[in-house]
């Protein structure tokens, strides 16, 4: 595996490679020292246009945990109308020596353009609207964890579909094991066409209710300005995970956020304290997930 | 003086095909007739064997890039990549740098083009000054200058009043005004058509919408004024349907659009490929066939490049930052041969109505017609060539085609304007 940009191009036997690898890595973040030879001598280089505590930390510790030399950049967007370009960063990326480059970047399609003008392995931490690969992996290993298989199941997947990078990923990627995925969101936060992909539910009741998972999205604030939600308070009257919902939600139903979560506004705290939810976790299995996904594309194919 | 040996003349749907030899002396067609023998030093003879002549194409909307954006294209380069197309009267849209506002910058272009052009250059004069969307540019004096139209091609006059205006006032110049339908509000960061691509890659979508709204404004400002308007690259199946009961309605409207959308879908944007980026984007495949549809009944009168250049550097970063537009000159015969005629059994003479008498109707110019005593504006067309759309061979200086590693039939090989070879068996000679 050279790149990792997505989870639509990424066939079930390379997902459950990774997720298997990540079962051994977890072992590893266990363990006392926390450290492996696995990359030793290469150059790991996070680049990210948009801010990001939590994936750029669980990447860095990742690549650190297995060894690797670390640098970040971090870009403000406004370079790019200073003159430097994306391409002129890569150009200046590859005379550093980069072996892997982690990338966000607000525009979709951004990890594929580095990816196809560079000799460096590239990883997409997320790309605009389009795809963010390892939270996907890492929400599937969690569920594999939990229920123990990740195979025809329930799943539905609340909020902004829309703008949901992560929403794609996970569509992408859990429909390549034959699970029945199900979406439900304000009508102006969903794409068209949807529903040739997975099922639209009519209500958050039907959403939620009898499902194996369901992952709860993060909502921006800035949809208010441009129009497509009313308020925070409508949207958690009407949209959120909050009391009124929750007794429609089975106790053993996993409840994930790829996080950081606002309170009160998607869920409610009182769901996030249950015991089927999991955002701590996977927060811990997405170092895992990470440190296998390093391993591979670092690794020569022979064929 | 020219001989051009077993032509198969078409000169459009109204006329039969005549196969014939055709002499031309000076830029003059001075006989046309069955085995013309000549004895001349200076005669070159062309073998049409097998080949199809028509009258040289004409394009209502282009850009030139020039005043401004020279490293995309300018005047000369854009006129030998129409000329490569066998395009031998272009109009170039105002939206340069500075656009094409006022008078002295129609003169200048008109200079400009007597200067280095082997082929006719028509300036179309913008609608509001800078291109502003504000106040009326001097329509009048640039008609004096020789602009042929208005637009502000590239934007949307926003405004409906100022629109309405603009319809009113250019109907005293006799002119149309050439409309580019977007609503800006409703296409506000979109990449591409909103539809299952966009929701498959997460790019921002411009709604279908954004264009049909626009084309129904204009429809109904065109009825109230009376004004000839002129609905430029329709890309919908929304708009056509709007087109035609405005035309059934006895609206003074005519419309075009691009070879690109009678032949592409918005899947040519997978895999990020910003050469597919246009505006408006690419549509679906129901829209195609309602654009052939419109083509055959009619409802589209004629085919605009929209040659749009841009450099390679441009093209060659993130989606939402590349600039919208594909070069079109050179494969817009093939592209209509290819998807309408080998593809649709559309008749060969309809491109002929698409590519020369519609467009010159709709400027208020006589057609190109070969027929004795006419200027010898031609091309001859080999239409069993296959080719590949391949970047070292496009002539424009900028290669940003959709249709690069494409495969096109037909083949543009010899372009003869007012006498002059400007292209002769696929090779430039100007
Ligand atoms: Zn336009």
């Amino acid at each position: 595996m050279k790149h990792l940009l997505g989870l639509r191009d990424l066939s079930k036997e390379e997902i459950l490679k990774i997720l298997n690898l990540a079962k051994d890595m977890k072992l590893i973040l266990k363990s006392e020292t926390k450290k492996t030879p696995h990359l030793q001598g290469y150059s790991v280089v996070t680049l990210f246009y948009e801010n990001s505590t939590r994936t750029r930390t669980s990447f860095e510790l990742a690549a650190k945990f297995m060894s690797a030399n670390t640098t970040s950049i971090s870009v403000a967007t406004s370079s790019v109308q200073k003159g430097e370009s994306l391409l002129d960063t890569v150009r200046t990326l590859e005379a550093l020596k980069t072996d892997v480059l982690i990338v966000r970047h607000s525009v979709s399609g951004a990890a594929h353009f580095i990816a196809k003008n560079c000799s460096f392995s590239v990883i997409n931490a997320g790309d605009g609207m389009n795809e963010h690969p390892t939270q996907a992996l890492l929400d599937m290993f969690t569920i594999r964890e939990r229920l123990g298989k990740l195979e025809k199941l329930k799943i539905a997947i609340i909020g902004d579909i829309l703008h949901s990078r992560v929403a794609r990923s996970n569509i992408w990627g859990l429909k390549k094991f034959e699970n029945e995925v199900t979406v439900y969101g304000p009508r102006t936060l969903l794409p068209p066409f949807i529903d040739k992909f997975v099922n639209v539910a009519s209500s958050l009741e039907e959403a939620v209710c009898n499902k194996d998972v369901v992952i709860d999205l993060r909502i921006q604030l800035e949809r208010q300005k441009r129009g497509l939600i009313s308020s925070k308070y409508e949207y958690y009257e009407f949209f959120g995970l909050n009391e009124d919902i929750s007794k429609f939600i089975s106790k053993d139903t996993l409840i994930m956020h790829p996080g950081p979560v606002n309170r009160g506004v998607e869920i409610s705290s009182e769901i996030m304290n249950l015991p089927n939810c999991t955002i701590e976790e996977q927060v811990t299995n997405g170092i895992a997930v990470r440190m296998a996904v390093l391993y591979l594309c670092t690794r020569k194919e022979v064929n | 003086m020219i001989l051009i040996k077993n032509a198969n003349i078409i000169n459009g749907s109204t006329k039969d095909t005549q196969k014939a030899d055709i002499l031309i002396v000076d830029d003059k067609i001075e006989k046309i007739a069955p085995d013309i023998e000549i004895e001349n030093p200076g005669l070159k003879i062309i073998d049409a064997t097998g080949k199809y002549v028509f009258p040289s194409f004409t394009d209502i909307h282009c850009h030139l890039r020039e005043p401004g954006f020279e490293y995309k294209e300018d005047i000369k380069s854009g006129s030998l990549s129409a000329a490569a197309g066998g395009f031998t009267t272009i109009c170039c849209m105002p939206n340069t740098n500075p656009p094409i506002d006022n008078r002295a910058i129609v003169a200048y272009v008109k200079y400009r083009a007597k200067e280095v052009s082997p082929i006719e250059v028509l300036p179309v004069g913008a609608i509001t000054k800078g291109l502003n969307g504000e106040e009326l540019s001097e329509i009048g004096f640039m008609k004096q200058e020789g602009i042929v139209a208005i637009s502000d091609d590239g934007k949307c006059v926003m405004n409906a009043n100022l629109m309405r205006n603009a319809l009113l006032y250019a109907k005293d110049f006799s002119i149309p005004v050439i409309s580019h339908c977007e609503d800006t509000n409703l296409s506000e960061g979109g990449q591409i058509n909103l539809g299952l691509v966009s929701t498959v890659l997460g790019l921002r979508g411009i709604p279908r919408e954004a264009e049909s709204v626009i084309v129904a404004r204009d429809i109904l400002l065109a009825k109230e004024t009376k004004a000839h308007l002129h609905i430029t690259h329709v890309s919908t199946k929304e708009s056509i349907e709007l087109i035609r009961m405005a035309k059934e309605w006895g609206v003074n409207v005519t419309c075009d659009t691009c070879p690109h959308y009678i032949s592409l879908t918005e899947e040519e944007v997978m895999g990020f490929n910003t050469n597919a980026k246009v505006n408006p984007p690419l549509r679906t495949e129901e829209d195609v066939e309602a654009l052939i549809e419109a083509i055959k009944d009619g409802v589209i009168d004629c085919i605009a490049t929209d040659h749009a250049p841009h450099h390679k550097d441009e093209k060659n970063v993130e989606f939402n930052l590349a600039p919208s537009g594909t070069v079109g000159f050179e494969t817009a015969f093939a592209v209509l041969y290819t998807f309408l005629v080998k593809k649709k059994g559309l008749d060969v003479s309809k491109l002929v109505e698409l590519l020369n008498i519609n467009p010159r109707r709709i400027l208020n110019l006589k057609p190109n017609m070969i027929e004795e005593n006419q200027k010898a504006n031609l091309v001859i067309v080999d239409p069993n060539r296959e080719w590949e759309v391949k970047e070292e061979d496009i002539v424009s200086k900028s290669k940003n085609s959709i249709f690069l590693g494409k495969k096109l039939f037909s083949f543009v090989e010899t372009v003869i304007y007012e006498g002059k070879i400007l292209k002769k068996d696929g090779e430039m000679e100007c």
